[in-house]
């Protein structure tokens, strides 16, 4: 029985530490969908920042700085985002795959331009500093839950982060505002909101958590830098939000269930099995699909939450 | 005095043009800011990508082979996107129309006459690419589930898959990976240099879409759909009939670039069989608007910005990635210009009375 | 304070805004035209005139979503910039619009405070909700302030709006056709809250284009036309006929020519129809219904009992649940949209740019999107351009169209163009029915009266025609038979001679076709 509840223990403990990028990227496109900005560059945002948090630790040897510069690196690409679809009224989808592929190939590039001369000026292959899980003595041998008390600082935030987060959106008036811009922002324009103050700022918040997220993976949990750290997880955040149904409290739950789909992986190839790789690796990308078909059936079915009502369409005021 | 953004009253033919042409300069400088600060002289760079592709025989030949599946996938994904489906599995279609491409032509050469291999490989090849498109398709059309992650997702299994035949399940004795050779028969027949037949079914089809867009009942169609579904409801088009029929196409178009890869260039399924083109094939389809014929140009000069951007690599040791950043930065100017095709930027002088920034304090009267 | 001294007490007092000279352009318009407006304290001035004389511009001018291009406003004395609804809201000003500004899915407490400024970081909400009751008691607004805005009907949201006003403070109320949405019975519960907002001295401003409105409700009117202020009178002082003359500048004789037509065969027939709305709740129940050839249908009731799902329907656009429609005799019930259309029927929706018409395309296109599937337009799937081109150059000349070329894009065109594009376009395509739902909305008299003759060609050319209209006036003038819809139920359909306002508001009010008009006060003309 021991065993079964440590074994559980240890698929949860991976399970938090794999889903904290998917949690901070999650909440942070949480925000931007919800002022009615679709954000499709969450995969090119989580790289670059991915690749500029692991330089800036490596060289500074501090870890805050290299935090810092992930936030600012999200944040900064969220911004192109921003302007290209609140003031330049570019498509939003297009948009943002531009910034995917913009930030991929930037990452790429710095990832082989910013190490040191001794590695070819390649970041890959680096040891560099990281966070590492603080255990809080006591709390953390409990069988199960004691995973909850074995991760690194940036987990611990969110037990934070989530609940402000939930509250802030739901409790205040910031929120009600901001909620109200994604619902119909010609209404919020006329009730004296900035639409496009609030479509900046949230754009530029959610860029800045999604940057965290990325820096966690190349700071805590790869850790280090190589291509594709990622590995499709930006695209897994935009449908976490629809699974979600924009709720930051239940983006919790869907990154439990991709975290969690990622320590199956590694319990299974760690233990000799004869599913080829490939298929293993599969996993996520199906389980998105299908995540994404149920959600949208269900969510056909009860006629109620769905996404913001004007997530996706630009905004205009003075219009003849 | 402000820049204001009036509304047109008719779109403008000349920032349609214009637009495009701006932006890649724009990218271009960019990109130079990028080199410089990165400690290589963009001007020099420039000029090597530019020999590279241009200067020789070789580099033209080598631009024309690389023209040949951007152009394809930029087909696919422009007919997709007429219709605001947001097909981004172009990749994955046009990895598994390499990998049936490859199977049909390794595996079943015992069975058929030789002279077939070549059109059935074809063939699968597209059949393999219409029906990793068709997947999203019919969950659209049935369950209104959004193309977007659905068509991407499965990229990434496409992939997995490819790697796991050409690592793993069909790997040739002796290679660390990559499949065997396919039979001669089943080559397509080289152009010039490397470039290939490819080339030729790819500038017919792109001729063919702009008709169909044109003159056809269902290009009209298309574009009702893309601009209005609830519109085109009202006018009783079956939406859901199109967009499977199309993005069926659509995947074939990639599907087809992936086989032409195989068949034409490569003639193994190996490592490298994309590079990115499905995404590349986004940027080709909005720079050139949607328009087929535009496509045809747009994938050239992209194809020219790749093959130079592989050779400085090799020349000035510059990380291959550069050609990448610069394809991105190109849609980033793009999508900030294409507000000038229906809104024009004026200079408002201040008016008598009611200007907003003179006399403070009179809010609070 | 009795209601007979407002006019004394407004006379000496300083009004408490003042526009002046206000100038406003939109690309190929002169919208305002040096408008100048007094609004004094405690009375309730309507401003009057035709769709597209510029009123709704002045009032968005006041509240700050558009921007003059000239002129000066003055509140309570001092000269004000208002550049943002916010700057109104700071200075007491409001508007309820015509398209209610809310947000279905929040509550009534949370539209209400929406992007107030002096709100507490954390919103208290229940104390919030007891002001709202309050207020709703003093003014006579019954609504509950937790309720969904999706669940209040669209009386209902109106008085939401109201108090969204009154909560934040306004003096000056700006009504933007207030009855637009309400049935007579409603208008005057209506009127008893301008009474009150009079006697709480907060100075009103309602739109209209209905002079049966002014007189009822104002004190004093001002009347626009093209864009002038043509007239200020006291209310008393004046008569509908001078204010129609007023506003319109020639005589109405709004009377268009209702031939006698022999009448046909039945084209549409509806059998016992049950249908729901997007929420899945029941939207009609039980409808039955003919239109005949040579005849117009006339569909009255306040919008949202029904109407929009009826057209649907009959359209192939929404499920039946229950019962038959029948076009020609030939069961269509939930055949495809694209099986209606070809059974003869047409269809000019309520939603013009969003359903009826594509904005990306151009002119052309759009005459010939109900056309283009046969010859001589398309052979074997091949579109014929030139003869596209050459259809599309006659229907413009046909129906004068106003646009640059036949290439322009539609949106382009302004709405009275746009609406006469989805009529060539519905008219040339229709073998039997017709089905036209608010036709004339937002258009402007020559627009409307265009509209109007159109439907009655189709009439004498032996179609059958249902018209959905809000508008009373519209289905008295053009419809041999007028059908009330109330909570998806068809409450009596009365010949044209039989129907007056009076009896129709009753219908759309739920009232029993067998129980007599009641007697009613200051009737609504």
């Amino acid at each position: 029985m021991v065993e079964i509840l440590v074994f559980l223990g240890s698929i949860l403990t991976i399970t938090l530490r794999a889903g904290t990028s998917l949690i901070y990227g999650t909440i942070g496109e949480i925000y931007t969908e919800r002022t009615g900005i679709l954000n499709l560059g969450v995969e090119g945002m989580m790289l670059c920042s991915a690749v500029v948090a692991f330089a800036v630790a490596y060289y500074s040897e501090n870890l805050w700085l290299a935090l810092l510069a992930a936030g600012l690196t999200g944040g900064t690409l969220a911004l192109i985002h921003a302007f290209l679809t609140v003031t330049m009224r570019a498509n939003q989808v297009v948009s943002g795959l531009s910034i995917t592929l913009f930030g991929t190939g930037l990452a790429s590039f710095l990832g082989e331009r910013l190490g040191p001369e001794s590695n070819n000026r390649s970041l890959v292959g680096l040891i560099g500093p990281r966070f590492h899980p603080l255990e809080l003595p006591g709390m953390s041998s409990i069988p199960l839950v004691g995973a909850l008390f074995r991760q690194d600082i940036l987990t611990y935030a969110l037990f934070v982060l989530v609940p402000l987060a939930w509250a802030y959106l739901y409790r205040t008036r910031n929120g009600l505002n901001l909620r109200a811009v994604g619902e119909d922002p010609q209404t919020a324009d006329a009730m004296g909101i900035n639409v496009i103050r609030i479509r900046y700022l949230y754009t530029l918040l959610g860029g800045v958590l999604v940057g965290l997220g990325g820096a966690h993976l190349s700071l805590a949990y790869a850790p280090g830098w190589a291509e594709n750290i990622t590995g499709g997880r930006g695209w897994i955040v935009i449908a976490l939000v629809i699974f979600a149904m924009w709720n930051p409290l239940r983006a919790v739950f869907g990154a439990i269930l991709f975290g969690g789909i990622n320590a199956v992986q590694f319990r299974l190839q760690a233990s000799g099995t004869t599913i080829p790789s490939a298929y293993l690796n599969m996993l996520p990308y199906l389980a998105t699909i299908v995540v994404l078909v149920i959600m949208t059936w269900w969510e056909a079915l009860s006629h109620r939450v769905g996404a913001p009502a004007a997530l996706g369409r630009p905004y205009m005021r003075e219009e003849k | 005095m402000k820049l204001v953004l009036r509304k047109r009253e008719n779109i403008s033919r000349r920032a349609a043009v214009l637009v495009p042409m701006i932006s890649f300069v724009v990218a271009l400088l960019f990109g130079a800011i990028l080199l410089a600060v990165s400690g290589a002289n963009p001007w020099v760079t420039y000029a090597a990508m530019f020999g590279g592709a241009f200067g020789s025989l070789y580099g033209l030949s080598e631009v024309l082979v690389k023209t040949t599946p951007l152009l394809l996938t930029a087909l696919g994904v422009t007919l997709a996107f007429k219709m605001r489906f947001w097909n981004i599995g172009a990749e994955g279609q046009l990895t598994m129309g390499a990998v049936a491409a490859t199977g049909v032509a390794l595996y079943w050469a015992r069975d058929l006459p030789g002279w077939t291999l070549l059109p059935l490989a074809i063939v699968a090849g597209c059949l393999a690419g219409a029906l990793w498109a068709g997947g999203p398709a019919i969950l659209k059309a049935t369950l209104n589930v959004d193309e977007t992650l659905t068509t991407l997702m499965l990229n990434y299994v496409a992939v997995l898959y490819s790697e796991h035949l050409y690592y793993v399940a069909w790997r040739a004795e002796g290679y660390n990976s990559g499949t065997e050779r396919i039979p001669q028969v089943a080559w397509l027949p080289r152009l010039f240099g490397r470039a290939h037949a490819g080339l030729l079914i790819g500038l017919a089809l792109a001729v063919v879409l702009w008709l169909v867009f044109r003159y056809t009942r269902w290009g009209f169609e298309l574009k009702i759909i893309g601009s209005s579904p609830t519109a085109a409801r009202y006018l009783g088009i079956n939406i859901g009939r199109h967009i499977v029929m199309t993005l069926l196409i659509s995947g074939a178009l990639s599907g087809l670039a992936g086989a032409s890869e195989v068949l034409g260039l490569a003639h193994r399924l190996q490592q490298g069989i994309s590079v990115g083109y499905g995404y590349t094939a986004i940027i080709i389809a909005w720079m050139a608007q949607l328009n087929p014929l535009g496509v045809v140009f747009v994938a050239f000069v992209m194809a020219a910005l790749l093959v130079g951007g592989d050779q400085i690599q090799m020349k000035m040791r510059l990380p291959a990635s550069v050609g990448l950043v610069l394809q991105g930065m190109l849609l980033i100017p793009l999508l900030a210009g294409s507000i000038f095709r229906e809104y024009a930027l004026e200079v408002v002088k201040p008016s008598h009375g009611l200007d907003p920034d003179e006399g403070e304090a009179a809010i609070h009267g | 304070m009795a209601m007979g001294d407002h006019e004394a007490r407004s006379r000496d007092q300083t009004p408490v805004l003042q526009m002046r000279g206000i100038v406003k352009r939109f690309p190929g318009v002169l919208a305002n035209d040096h408008v100048d407006l007094d609004l004094y304290r405690g009375e309730v001035l309507a401003l009057l005139g035709e769709n597209g004389a510029g009123k709704s511009t002045l009032m968005n001018v006041l509240i700050g979503l558009y921007r003059a291009d000239a002129g000066e406003i003055f509140v309570r004395g001092q000269r004000v910039h208002i550049r943002s609804p916010r700057d109104a809201a700071r200075l007491g000003i409001g508007m309820v619009h015509q398209n209610f500004m809310l947000i279905p899915t929040m509550t009534v407490a949370q539209n209400i405070i929406l992007g107030m400024d002096a709100l507490p970081f954390v919103p208290p909400m229940s104390e919030i909700e007891q002001r709202i009751r309050e207020l709703s008691e003093r003014y006579h607004l019954p609504v509950d302030p937790s309720a969904y805005i999706w669940q209040l009907s669209v009386g209902e949201q109106q008085r939401v709006e109201i108090l969204k006003l009154l909560y934040r403070g306004a003096e000056i109320l700006i009504l933007d056709e207030p009855t637009a949405v309400l049935t007579p019975q409603e208008a005057r519960k209506l009127g008893r809250v301008l009474d009150i907002m009079r006697e709480e001295g907060k100075a009103t401003i309602f739109i209209t284009h209905k002079m049966g409105e002014v007189m009822a409700f104002s004190n004093r009117v001002c009347v626009l036309r093209r864009g002038r202020v043509v007239a200020v009178k006291r209310t008393s002082d004046t008569t509908p006929r001078e204010l129609a003359r007023l506003m319109v500048g020639r005589d109405v004789l709004f009377r268009l020519e209702r031939k006698p037509v022999p009448v046909g065969d039945v084209v549409l027939e509806l059998q016992d129809v049950y249908a729901e709305n997007d929420k899945g709740l029941p939207a009609l129940r039980g409808v039955s219904l003919t239109v005949r050839r040579g005849e117009i249908l006339g569909i009255a009731g306040v919008a949202g009992n029904g109407q929009q799902e009826l057209a649907e329907v009959i359209t192939g656009l929404r499920e039946v649940k229950g019962g038959r429609i029948l076009i020609d005799g030939r069961d269509v019930t939930n055949r495809s949209p694209l099986e209606v259309i070809q059974s003869g029927v047409s269809h000019i929706p309520a939603d013009r740019m969003g359903m009826g018409a594509v904005g990306e395309m151009p002119v052309a296109d759009n005459l010939v999107m109900k056309g283009y599937r046969t010859p001589p337009l398309s052979r074997q799937g091949v579109l014929q351009r030139r003869r596209i081109i050459e259809f599309a150059r006659s229907m413009i000349q046909l129906f004068q169209i106003a646009t640059p070329s036949p290439q322009t894009y539609v949106k382009f065109l302004s709405g009275g163009n746009i609406q006469k594009t989805i009529l060539a376009r519905e008219i040339d395509a229709c073998a039997g029915l017709l089905v036209a739902v608010y036709p004339s909305r937002g258009l402007d008299v020559g627009a409307t009266e265009a509209v109007r003759q159109r439907l009655l060609e189709q009439r004498e050319a032996g179609r059958g025609v249902l018209l959905i209209s809000e508008d009373l006036d519209e289905l008295l003038s053009v419809a041999d038979r007028i059908a009330v819809l109330y909570e998806g139920r068809v409450m009596g359909i009365l010949p044209a001679e039989e129907a007056d306002v009076e009896t129709l508001g009753l219908l759309m009010a739920g009232e029993d076709m067998l129980l007599t008009a009641a007697q009613t006060v200051g009737g609504l003309d």
